[in-house]
C-alpha cells in the first residue's frame, strides 16, 4: 500500500516543482521587461535632473550622465535671481488657485442642478452640454480671443481666468456622482426646512468629496499645464505663465533647468 | 396660481409635488454660471469665427464692424483649391498631421494595452510602482516634455548618445525635415513628384512624417500611453474572471484568451481610447507652438498649428477660421468614421453564445482604482457615454 503512495506523492511533487520552475522563469522575463520599460519612462526625468545642476560644457560632452562631474547650481540661481521666473510662476499660482475654486464652486453648482432640480429646458441644457463638449478646444483658439477681445478683457487676469472658470467635463462628472447619491438624504433635509442651496451647501456637497477631489485634481493640472489659452489671451510680459515663459532657446540651454521652469530669455510678447 | 397649473401635468407625474416648490428658479440660478461661461466663451466664439471665416476681416477693430465684408466661401476655396501658398501649406500641414495620427493612434493603443495587461498580473509585486512610472509622463505639462525632448533629441543629446553605443549615427532630429519613408533619396520617380493633391507632390504625400515629425510621434506615444493605460487598466479589472474562467477549462491557452476572450470584452474601453487618441492626435499645437513652430522646411506644420499662426502672425483672421473649421470637420468625420467601422455588427447566433456578455461591461470605475485612475475614468466616462447613447 504504501509502495503505492509513495510514488504518486513524489511524482505529483515533482510535477509542482516544474511547473513553479517554469513560473519562476516567466515571472522573472515578465519583471526584466516591466524593468526595462520603467526605466524608459523614467530615465528621461532623471536625466533631465541630473543635466540641470551640470555646466554647460559637461552637458554637452556627456548628455547621458546623471552624475554632474562638476555640481553646480549656476543654473538655478540664474533663474531665480536674474530671470522673470517670480513673476511667471506668480501669475501661474494666481490663475491655477482661482480657476480651481471656479472650478470646484460652479461645476458642483450646475452639475447638482442638472442631476437634482427639476425644471423645464434640464434636458436641453444637459444636450447642449454634450455638445459642447465635443468641440476640439484647438478649433476654439481663434474664436475665444475674438470674444475676448470684443468684450475687452484681453491681457488682463480676468481675460486668463473667467474663460476658464467652469468646463463641461466636469460638471459632467460632479452631475454623475450627485445622481449617484440616495436622494432620501436631501429628501430628509427638506422636510426639515431646508431650503435648496442649504440642502446642497450642508448635505449633498460634503458628501461629494470623492468626485470633489477629482475635479481639484484635474483642474489644478489642467490650469497649471494650459498654455493655449494663454497664448490667446494675453500678451504683455507681465502676464507671463510658466507654460508660456519656457525657452525657445537652443535645447541644451533650455534643459539646463528642470523641466518647464527654465529659461533666462525674456519671454516673447 | 398659474404656474402651478401650468406645472400640473408634470407635478401629477413626480410624487413630492409640495417638496418641489421653487426649484425652477433655483434650478436656472444654479446653472446661470454655466450658461453664462459656456455660451460666452465657447457658443458665442464659435459662430463669430463662423462669421469670421466668411468675412475679410483683418484682425483691426470689430468683425462686426460695416468695413468688413462678407466673401462667401472664398476663404475656404483658397485652402482647398487656391493653388497658391495657403493651399500647399494646408497640404502639408494635413500630410504631416495624416500621418502622425496614423502612426500614434495605433501604436499608443497598442502600448497602452500591453502595459495595462503586464501590470495587471495578480501576483505582481511592486504594482504601483509600475504604474506611477508608466503614469508619470502623462501628467507632465505638454510644454515642460517638449522641452526635454528638445533636449533629448538634440544631434549631441542623450538619445544620439545611446544610439551611437550600439554603432548608428543618429539624426539630427528636430533640424532633419527628411521624410523618414524617402529613406534618404533627394528626388522619387517623375510620376510621383509631377503629381499634387493639395498643393503637395505625392511623392511627399507617401513620404511618411519627417525626422523631426517622427519625434513628436514618440514624444506623443511616451505622454499619452500612460493615461490609455490607466483606462485599459480599469476595464480589465471591471471584467468578471467567470469568462476567463471557463476559456481555461475549455481548454484556451494564454495567447488565445488574451485575443478571444479578452480583447472582446475591451471593445468598449478600445472605442474610447481610439476615440480620445484621434481627436488629440489632430490637435497637435502645444508641442509645435514650443518646440519648432513649423520647421525644418515646415514638416511640422499642423493644421492646428497654421491655423493659429494664419491669424496671429500672418493677420489672415479669415483663413485661420477656415482652417479650424476644416480641422473640426476633420475630427468629426474621422469618430464618424471610426465608429462606423468599430460599431457592433450582428453576429451569427453560435457567434453571440461565444461572446454574449452583459453590455454594462467595461463601463464605470472599480472600487480598487487609485484616485488619479478615478479621475481619468470620471473624465472619460461621459466621452463613452457621448459616444454610445
Amino acid at each position: 500500500m504504501s509502495t503505492v503512495v509513495k510514488p504518486a506523492a513524489t511524482r505529483s511533487f515533482h510535477r509542482r516543482e516544474q511547473l513553479s520552475g517554469r513560473q519562476i522563469a516567466s515571472r522573472s522575463v515578465l519583471y526584466a521587461v516591466l524593468v526595462v520599460i520603467a526605466i524608459i519612462y523614467i530615465f528621461p526625468f532623471l536625466i533631465d535632473i541630473a543635466t540641470s545642476f551640470k555646466t554647460e560644457p559637461d552637458a554637452a560632452s556627456d548628455p547621458l550622465g546623471l552624475i554632474p562631474a562638476t555640481f553646480t547650481t549656476a543654473a538655478y540661481q540664474k533663474l531665480f535671481l536674474n530671470s522673470d521666473f517670480p513673476i511667471w510662476f506668480k501669475n501661474s499660482a494666481i490663475v491655477t488657485i482661482v480657476v480651481t475654486l471656479g472650478r470646484v464652486f460652479f461645476n458642483s453648482l450646475a452639475g447638482y442642478a442638472l442631476a437634482r432640480l427639476h425644471f423645464r429646458g434640464r434636458n436641453l441644457m444637459f444636450a447642449g452640454l454634450i455638445a459642447v463638449m465635443s468641440v476640439p478646444s484647438v478649433v476654439l483658439l481663434i474664436p475665444k480671443f475674438l470674444v475676448i477681445n470684443q468684450i475687452g478683457i484681453y491681457d488682463s487676469y480676468a481675460g486668463m481666468i473667467i474663460p476658464l472658470l467652469t468646463d463641461a467635463a466636469g460638471i459632467f462628472i460632479m452631475k454623475n456622482f450627485f445622481e449617484s447619491i440616495p436622494v432620501s438624504v436631501e429628501e430628509q433635509a427638506r422636510i426639515d426646512g431646508a431650503g435648496t442651496f442649504r440642502v446642497f451647501w450642508s448635505v449633498v456637497l460634503p458628501m461629494a468629496r470623492p468626485a470633489l477631489v477629482t475635479i481639484i485634481i484635474l483642474s489644478f493640472q489642467g490650469s497649471w499645464n494650459e498654455l493655449s489659452h494663454f497664448i490667446v489671451s494675453t500678451q504683455s510680459p507681465g502676464l507671463t505663465t510658466l507654460t508660456r515663459a519656457s525657452p525657445r532657446s537652443p535645447p541644451v540651454s533650455s534643459a539646463r533647468v528642470r523641466s518647464i521652469r527654465s529659461s533666462s530669455r525674456p519671454p516673447r510678447s | 396660481m398659474s404656474t402651478t397649473t401650468r406645472q400640473a401635468p408634470a407635478l401629477r407625474l413626480r410624487k413630492k409635488s409640495g417638496i418641489r416648490r421653487g426649484e425652477a428658479a433655483s434650478g436656472w440660478l444654479f446653472t446661470a454660471p454655466m450658461l453664462i461661461l459656456l455660451g460666452l466663451f465657447l457658443v458665442v466664439p464659435v459662430l463669430m469665427a463662423l462669421w469670421v471665416s466668411f468675412s475679410d476681416w483683418s484682425g483691426r477693430g470689430s468683425p462686426f464692424a460695416g468695413n468688413v465684408n462678407f466673401i462667401g466661401l472664398k476663404n475656404y476655396s483658397a485652402l482647398l483649391s487656391g493653388g497658391g501658398l495657403a493651399e500647399q501649406d494646408f497640404g502639408t500641414a494635413l500630410k504631416n498631421n495624416a500621418w502622425y495620427v496614423v502612426l500614434v493612434v495605433p501604436l499608443q493603443t497598442a502600448l497602452s494595452l500591453l502595459l495595462a495587461v503586464l501590470v495587471n498580473r495578480q501576483i505582481l509585486k511592486g504594482r504601483g510602482f509600475f504604474r506611477t512610472a508608466f503614469y508619470f509622463p502623462s501628467v507632465t505639462s505638454s510644454v515642460a516634455i517638449t522641452v526635454l525632448w528638445l533636449f533629448l533629441f538634440n544631434s549631441t543629446g542623450a538619445v544620439n548618445k545611446l544610439l551611437s553605443y550600439i554603432g548608428i549615427t543618429g539624426p539630427n532630429w528636430f533640424n532633419d525635415p527628411g521624410g523618414i519613408f524617402h529613406f534618404g533619396a533627394a528626388n522619387g520617380p517623375g510620376f510621383l513628384t509631377a503629381n499634387t493633391a493639395l498643393g503637395v507632390s505625392w511623392w511627399d504625400w507617401l513620404g511618411g512624417p519627417s525626422v523631426a515629425m517622427f519625434a513628436f510621434v514618440l514624444l506623443a506615444i511616451f505622454t499619452t500611453s500612460g493615461t490609455f493605460m490607466l483606462l485599459f487598466i480599469a476595464a480589465l479589472q471591471n471584467l468578471g474572471g467567470d469568462v476567463t474562467e471557463a476559456a481555461m477549462m475549455d481548454g484556451a491557452n494564454g495567447w488565445q484568451r488574451f485575443w478571444r476572450v479578452t480583447l472582446p470584452q475591451l471593445r468598449p474601453t478600445l472605442f474610447t481610447v481610439l476615440t480620445l487618441g484621434l481627436i488629440g492626435c489632430w490637435q497637435v499645437f502645444d508641442q509645435i507652438y514650443t518646440g519648432t513652430k513649423g520647421a525644418p522646411g515646415k514638416t511640422t506644420l499642423t493644421p492646428a498649428y497654421l491655423s493659429y499662426q494664419a491669424a496671429f502672425n500672418n493677420q489672415e483672421w479669415g483663413q485661420g477660421a477656415a482652417i479650424a473649421f476644416l480641422l473640426f470637420i476633420i475630427i468629426v468625420v474621422f469618430t464618424l468614421l471610426q465608429r462606423w467601422i468599430l460599431a457592433e455588427r450582428k453576429v451569427s447566433k453560435r457567434r453571440m453564445r461565444l461572446y454574449d456578455i452583459p453590455p454594462s461591461a467595461g463601463s464605470g470605475p472599480s472600487s480598487g482604482a487609485s484616485g488619479q485612475t478615478a479621475a481619468a475614468i470620471a473624465l472619460t466616462a461621459p466621452l463613452q457615454r457621448k459616444d454610445r447613447p
